[in-house]
């Protein structure tokens, strides 16, 4: 699961929050953003929908093959204050694939990681973390031990 | 040969309303929302997503709700709209032994590091009807309260429990080969086994049901054990090229099923147990052991064991897995074949009036549309 990570601009730091934004629930992205009043944007890529393969591996641990696709979403855009933001998203929302990047760009601004790492990041994470735990909790309650009734000697 | 049939475009388009109308019954009914199938309904979600090869729950409900709940149909709405859209990459494998767990079994070892978990199944269920759902639709609570968080993955039993090496393991290939891609490139025979696992894990549940029961009833003799089934969330990792380094984008919930199947050995090698492998989106747990059931018969060649079942021949299975060709080509036979049928009917008037039969008669038709 994901992890929280430090750091503004380095490819772990990028690679963590690109994967949390991902995960954000549209509206989510919709009511916080504005708090962050990002820049004008342009489109280096405009939002495409299409698929990706889903690989996985024979036994789990063998040869790849494709198991199926996967509904997605990318786009890249600039801000004008410079930043490249990129986005990749489960599903066909262009507006969620959007803000997505929206934050991305914002997150890779000195000037703006602190207050966007806040109000964007953390409470998907907090959330995330949240399910995450109920989802465990939940399973864990139909744990098992099973037991063998072994047959008495001489039976 | 078919013969185009030209009108009943008015009768047609009245169907269509028609069709409209059917699907949506009486209107004094509340209409059923998306959101609903997906959140009562998602066994059938995950069905028409395993097989339309489309991991996406709201397009899956869409399309269930489209077929008034025919999930072949629902199936085949989905593979028509993958066929519009653009291929934007490839995954990372899925790491299916880092899943977040929701259910996790295995029928060979009692004890497992990581527990026995049961999670949400029928499995235990009495299989009553339960009228109490006909009115309300109360949920039981789930006392969690005391039940300790596990931290960390859960390696595979199979990988964990094998000390002794008694069941074999596997390893990519050399320089480990991407697959061929089946919706880029027809089938050809012989199939290796990546090229039939994509077959199989968008095949029909109900052929690959009856094709690992039948090698249970012995055609194909495959003693099999449920080594592990497990449900969860793996992580959809792409690495696309603008980045130039992997990103988590989603999770995408799996069943996997590790059947481990007794082996004799062979001249090359020792008795031991063998694997066989089913991989299906969704809770699909019915689908991924059917399908590790036929993985491990389609091995019969490489194994060098004898192929006499229907099971162990791929030209068989694969060619007769997709409900779709198969649900395409069974039900064209309901379009008009009238000329076809004309010239049958003079064939067979002949035949009457000069006694003897025709030498072509008795020969299996071929595609005779």
């Amino acid at each position: 699961m994901l992890q929280s990570v430090d750091g503004s601009n380095d490819v772990e730091g990028r690679r963590h929050w690109i994967g949390v934004l991902a995960r954000a629930e549209l509206a989510f992205l919709e009511q916080e953003m504005p708090r962050l009043k990002p820049p004008s944007h342009t489109w280096l890529r405009k939002p495409e929908t299409g698929l990706a393969m889903v690989r996985a591996r024979i036994g789990g641990t063998g040869d790849k093959f494709n198991l199926g696709e996967a509904l997605i979403t990318r786009c890249t855009l600039r801000l004008a204050t410079g930043e490249t933001g990129v986005a990749y998203v489960q599903g066909r929302s262009h507006r969620k694939v959007e803000l997505a990047a929206i934050g991305d760009a914002l997150l890779q601004s000195p000037t703006m990681h602190a207050a966007a790492y806040r109000i964007l990041i953390e409470p998907v994470l907090h959330e995330l973390a949240a399910r995450s735990a109920r989802a465990q909790r939940l399973a864990q309650a139909t744990r098992v031990e099973f037991f063998t009734v072994a047959r008495e000697a001489g039976a | 040969m078919y013969v185009a049939v030209k009108g009943g475009e008015r009768a047609i388009l009245n169907s269509y309303a028609l069709v409209d109308q059917a699907r949506r019954g009486d209107p004094s009914v509340p209409e059923l929302s998306l959101d609903q199938i997906r959140q009562q309904l998602r066994l059938s979600v995950d069905r028409v997503m395993c097989e339309g090869s489309i991991y996406d729950p709201e397009l899956a409900a869409l399309a269930i709700k489209q077929a008034a709940g025919d999930l072949v149909e629902a199936i085949f709405l989905l593979r028509a709209y993958r066929a519009t859209l653009p291929r934007l990459g490839y995954s990372l494998p899925l790491d299916t032994a880092d899943m977040q767990l929701f259910r996790r079994v295995s029928a060979t070892f009692k004890d497992l590091p990581g527990g026995q978990v049961l999670g949400p199944t029928y499995d235990y269920t009495q299989r009553l009807l339960d009228f109490s759902l006909a009115a309300s639709g109360a949920v039981a609570e789930i006392d969690a309260s005391d039940a300790a968080p596990e931290v960390g993955p859960v390696p595979r039993v199979v990988d964990l429990l094998n000390h002794e090496g008694l069941i074999e393991t596997h390893e990519p290939g050399a320089g480990d080969p991407d697959p061929r891609d089946l919706t880029r490139e027809p089938i050809a025979y012989p199939a290796d086994r990546a090229t039939w696992m994509q077959n199989l894990a968008r095949g029909d549940e109900g052929f690959l049901l009856a094709m690992g029961y039948s090698t249970q009833r012995g055609y194909a003799n495959s003693h099999p054990f449920a080594g592990e089934i497990r449900y969860g969330m793996a992580e959809l990792v792409i690495e696309p090229e603008e980045l130039g380094f992997a990103v988590s984008i989603g999770d995408i919930e799996v069943t996997e099923c590790q059947m481990v199947n007794q082996f004799g050995g062979s001249k090359s090698q020792p008795p031991q147990f063998t694997r066989g492998y089913g991989l299906a989106f969704g809770a699909s747990e019915r689908k991924a052991m059917a399908m590790a059931l036929v993985d491990r018969a389609l091995r019969a060649d490489e194994l060098g064991e004898a192929v006499e079942a229907p099971a162990q021949m791929q030209e068989f299975v694969l060619s007769h897995s997709d409900n779709l060709e198969a649900s395409g080509f069974v039900q064209h036979l309901k379009l008009p074949h009238y000329v076809d049928f004309q010239s049958e009917l003079e064939l067979v008037r002949r035949m009457r009036t000069s006694g003897a039969p025709a030498a072509d008669a008795s020969e299996p038709a071929g595609e005779a549309a």
